[in-house]
């Protein structure tokens, strides 16, 4: 089978790990972890600026070479959404968001009504949008509808490291969505995304896993090729799963007689 | 005069352009987004934006996020 590549926003991308920026150890090992992963698309969040404590902007460590995907966490409504949307394109971030709209703190689950809305609008303003949800049909078809780019379900609650908990919604998302599925949340391993891409996500989104790693460069690496793999197992069909036994070598008993 | 600047109230002796502002904090200018009273400017208008009474400002930057 000859591999697609994934287009999102008319951009052609060859890696289909989507990787964060947050809770890294120190600025320094973002570069070298991005360019590790091979990924292309990277996300990043907007921030007041604190005075006392003035943060380097993490848009200095990133490659040149990435699609820029800043996110709207610390909205609560599609208006906040919106608001910080337009904010960061404004700033010279490309066209592309990440929909985050929050209002639970302690297991931050997506607010998906007012995600929709912010969608619609962004949409027609001309974003590629990225909905970050909780999985769920008739939401992600209403995405569908109203101009999203791609959908993007939990598999966790974000920075859990729980896995695909989420898996049987997700699933049906797959089956049924035509737009782009991006496991978004709760992967915390190598294996966890292996097992999103071999059930036919078309890729995975990942920060935590790798940035609170005891060596996040490396382990940039590993779920790239856990992604690679996943794709690939996908791509090959795999093969029934069976109550019992069926053997692989031929039984017929040549020892029989003897 | 008094401005409000990342939700906080903060007074200023006298009109002062943002970009001299913007450097009183000790900022490194580079990267920097500004949202002058809801609108956001380019680093070419810093130079023209004068502050004045009652002005707000959104003084933010790019972070680390998932």
């Amino acid at each position: 089978m000859i591999e697609e590549k994934l287009v999102i926003g008319g951009v052609k991308l060859e890696s289909r790990l989507f990787t964060g920026t947050g809770k890294f150890p120190s600025k320094e090992v973002i570069r070298e972890t991005l360019e590790a992963s091979n990924s292309q698309v990277v996300t990043m969040a907007l921030r007041r600026v604190d005075f006392d404590n003035p943060e380097e902007n993490v848009i200095n460590y990133i490659p040149d070479n990435f699609t820029l995907l800043p996110n709207t966490s610390g909205a609560r409504t599609a208006e906040e959404v919106v608001r910080i949307a337009r904010i960061a394109k404004a700033a010279g971030c490309g066209n592309w968001i990440k929909i985050e709209a929050i209002s639970d703190n302690k297991y931050l689950m997506p607010d998906n009504q007012e995600t929709i809305k912010a969608t619609e609008i962004l949409a027609k303003e001309g974003f590629v949008v990225l909905p970050y949800i909780s999985p769920d049909l008739m939401v992600a078809k209403r995405l569908e509808e109203v101009g999203a780019a791609a959908v993007m379900p939990l598999g966790a609650p974000i920075g859990s490291n729980r896995g695909l908990k989420t898996k049987e919604l997700i699933k049906i998302l797959i089956d049924e969505i035509e737009l782009p599925i991006i496991v978004d949340a709760g992967i915390g391993k190598p294996s966890h995304a292996a097992e999103a891409m071999e059930m036919g996500a078309d890729a995975v989104l990942v920060n935590t896993a790798i940035a609170t790693a005891n060596d996040p460069v490396k382990m940039a690496q590993a779920f790239d090729y856990a992604v690679q793999a996943g794709r690939i197992a996908y791509l090959a069909g795999p093969g029934a799963v069976k109550d019992y036994a069926s053997a692989s070598s031929p039984l017929t008993g040549f020892l029989k007689g003897e | 005069m008094r401005i409000k600047v990342n939700g906080q109230e903060e007074s200023l002796e006298q009109e002062i352009k943002l970009i001299e502002f913007l450097e009183s904090k000790g900022l490194e200018l580079d990267r920097l987004v500004i949202e002058y009273n809801k609108r956001v400017v380019s680093g070419e208008e810093w130079d023209d934006i004068i502050l004045k009474d009652q002005d707000s400002l959104e003084v933010l930057r790019f972070v680390g996020g998932g």
